[in-house]
């Protein structure tokens, strides 16, 4: 009898303290498989953010840091440039990646850091209890949102991976989701190659992950699957906006 | 070593480098510049990293993980720029992170003016960032000095998992002194909780200021509390001179000392005996000086290039055994020899 | 070539019965077990008809919260 699936040794034994249903969960154990598979889980050094995957620190089985809101590029450039020949990543969310921490993740890219970056969007601030975010859509409601996005008041919805694409830094960018077994296999292929093309020196690379938050969503988790095929994709399609030249 | 005449900015530089600093993050502002310039020059000579970041939040935070990772690192910034990193700070406090911060403050509020002020004593010692925390704050007086405080600022660092603050003013970043630098090894601290890469052979590292279980915030701040008394007991300095007849103490710090010292020769020669405590450190704070003060002395007077920050801490040393007056001057006004003086005067109604 | 036989085994504890894994099992064999209650206090997750399960690992590739193992075996 093979075993098909088991738990990674990517991940502690700390169960995750995400609601049920979250899908930052199978982000979580995507990166940790990618990591072991990679054998990198000896050498990586991660950076957690703040928001719903603050305690990411306890879940990834490596060495951690814990940055302030939106630091965590910054933070794992200074990691970086000591140790340039361990790998880093960053695991941020869209308040902390696409608000707070715009000027750090342009930056990052802009100087071509090679690290890679896991960006979960799941279209809410989750961990303070469901405000608006950069990437709330528009109609949605948030708490911050009663009567949904109202684009003449706060501007639409922001696409980072196409606008991080447009920097020369960013040799890889993909927008990838988690609503599917098939969508889930391809964002770890996605999450892999991010970390090949920083093992192979080439440049920065972030992985745009969509993601669930029933909770604040106020769906089921099955129900949040579906919402977000229906109205995240279309807004934000799915798909590499850029690759190294010699992978095409 | 022969002594070699420096600006005081490029001797910080070069004292961190022979501190073994291989790593600097900072952002350009005056009157400071010719830190980052010095360093981008010399530290990839010595195999060490320059990086210009986007903001002085960002580089307080390349700050935060290089000093995580166990290396020497530092920045450098002026006043509306430390303010900026005061976040970072904070965070490194409470990650308990070795690492030096440069500041060559300059007049406020706001944008202020760029001239030499210390209107940052508060900002300094009190920290602007959140939290229950304290860090040692060296406030030389000349380049010599500066260059030596850095060396220590290192050690000081390290030995203690903190953040360090040399405080200087715009004179002592820009003006040029001779300088000797002296043989020093660096203090040798073991690192063991720093991230490398757990190489398999231990359990991951982190780098954290994040403690959910009030008990368990409680015990950190109470750890905290423990090293800043430590380095109270430990790593107070002071200058004190002139003391023994003095019928009026300054307390005055940095360049400002130096003035005080001009005003009290001046003073002798009139006939009146003036001391001066010169707080080295900021924090901790030199109380125990103010307890060995002669019965001749009457009056305390703090002399600050500010509308009065450190007074506070001088009432506090004092505790209501003597009056304490002040003169300031700000927004880039120097205090003269002659000004004080006249302070002093005036207070003993020798007009 | 032989038919695929799978095996899953749920750690009932750590489930916290988002009930996704049901929503993508091909073979409709996952339920929430509501006879029983985990230490978390969900419903956990569970295969009812296990005999019919073909180790395509849908259930454990969506589970956030690893709760899943899928073992394969070949018949002949």
């Amino acid at each position: 009898m093979a075993v098909v699936f088991q738990k990674t040794k990517g991940l502690t034994d700390k169960p995750f303290s995400y609601c049920p249903g979250c899908t930052h969960g199978i982000i979580h154990r995507l990166v940790a498989e990618s990591l072991e598979e990679l054998g990198l889980l000896d050498e990586v050094i991660g950076v957690a953010p703040v928001g719903c995957s603050v305690f990411a620190y306890e879940f990834f089985n490596c060495d951690m840091h814990e940055a302030a809101h939106g630091r965590a590029p910054a933070v794992a450039t200074g990691i970086k440039r000591v140790h340039p020949d361990h790998p880093v990543f960053t695991y941020q969310g869209d308040g902390d990646l696409a608000s707070i921490g715009t000027a750090e993740i342009v930056h990052v890219a802009h100087r071509g850091e090679k690290i890679t970056t896991i960006f979960v969007n799941n279209a809410i601030y989750g961990m303070t209890g469901g405000q608006m975010a950069p990437t709330t859509l528009v109609g949605q409601k948030a708490t911050t949102a009663p009567y949904g996005r109202d684009a003449a008041l706060c501007g639409n919805p922001i696409r980072i991976s196409e606008m991080l694409a447009t920097i020369d830094g960013a040799v890889f960018v993909e927008r990838v989701a988690v609503n599917t077994p098939a969508n889930i296999r391809k964002a770890k292929k996605a999450i892999k190659r991010a970390f090949e093309v920083q093992l192979q020196g080439l440049g920065f690379g972030i992985v745009e992950v969509l993601s669930t938050c029933p909770t604040n969503w106020g769906l089921t988790p099955v129900e949040s699957l579906e919402w977000l095929e229906k109205n995240m994709i279309p807004y934000y399609p799915l798909g590499n906006f850029k690759s190294p030249k010699e992978e095409k | 070593m022969a002594k070699v005449l420096m600006k005081g900015n490029e001797a910080i530089g070069a004292a961190a480098i022979k501190a073994g600093c291989k790593y600097f993050f900072g952002y350009p502002i005056t009157p400071q510049n010719e830190i980052p310039e010095y360093m981008s020059r010399e530290l990839p000579k010595v195999g060490g990293v320059f990086l210009q970041a986007e903001s002085e939040i960002a580089a307080i935070n390349m700050v935060y993980g290089a000093a995580g990772c166990g290396v020497r690192v530092m920045t450098s910034s002026s006043s509306p720029g430390i303010a900026l990193k005061q976040e970072g700070i904070s965070y490194i406090a409470g990650a308990e992170l070795p690492c030096v911060i440069v500041n060559i403050s300059r007049g406020g509020p706001g944008l202020g003016s760029i001239q030499p002020a210390q209107s940052d004593y508060y900002q300094s010692t009190r920290g602007g960032g959140n939290g229950d925390y304290f860090h040692p704050v060296y406030a030389p007086a000349s380049i010599q000095e500066t260059v030596d405080l850095m060396q220590e600022a290192f050690d000081v660092a390290d030995k203690y998992r903190t953040p360090v603050m040399v405080l200087g003013d715009g004179m002592i970043g820009q003006m040029m002194e001779p300088v000797e630098f002296f043989e020093r090894e660096p203090l040798k601290v073991e690192k063991p909780w720093a991230t490398n890469g757990t190489k398999g052979k231990r359990k991951p590292n982190i780098i954290n200021s994040l403690f959910i279980d009030p008990q368990a915030l409680e015990d950190h701040n109470h750890r905290l509390e423990e090293k800043f008394e430590l380095m109270k007991k430990n790593e107070t300095r002071v200058e004190t001179f002139n003391m023994e007849a003095a019928e009026v103490v300054c307390v005055a710090y940095g360049t400002t000392a130096r003035i005080v010292k001009n005003a009290i020769e001046n003073c002798k020669k009139e006939g009146i005996e003036v001391g001066l405590i010169r707080p080295i450190t900021l924090w901790p704070f030199p109380e125990a000086a103010f307890d060995e003060i002669s019965d001749t002395t009457k009056v305390f007077l703090s002399v600050e290039m500010s509308m009065g920050q450190m007074i506070d801490d001088v009432k506090i040393a004092v505790a209501g055994r003597r009056p304490v007056e002040f003169y300031g001057r700000s927004g880039g006004m120097i205090p003269t020899p002659e000004g004080v003086v006249q302070k002093i005067k005036s207070i003993l109604g020798r007009e | 070539m032989g038919k695929a036989k799978g095996t899953v085994i749920f750690d009932s504890d750590a489930c916290k019965g988002c009930g996704l894994c049901i929503s993508v099992c091909p073979v409709n064999i996952l339920a929430l077990d509501t006879s029983s209650v985990n230490n978390k206090g969900y419903h956990p997750a569970t295969a009812i008809e296990p005999e019919k399960c073909i180790g395509c690992a849908n259930c454990a590739t969506i589970c956030p919260d690893t709760v899943i193992t899928v073992y394969r075996t070949m018949e002949e």
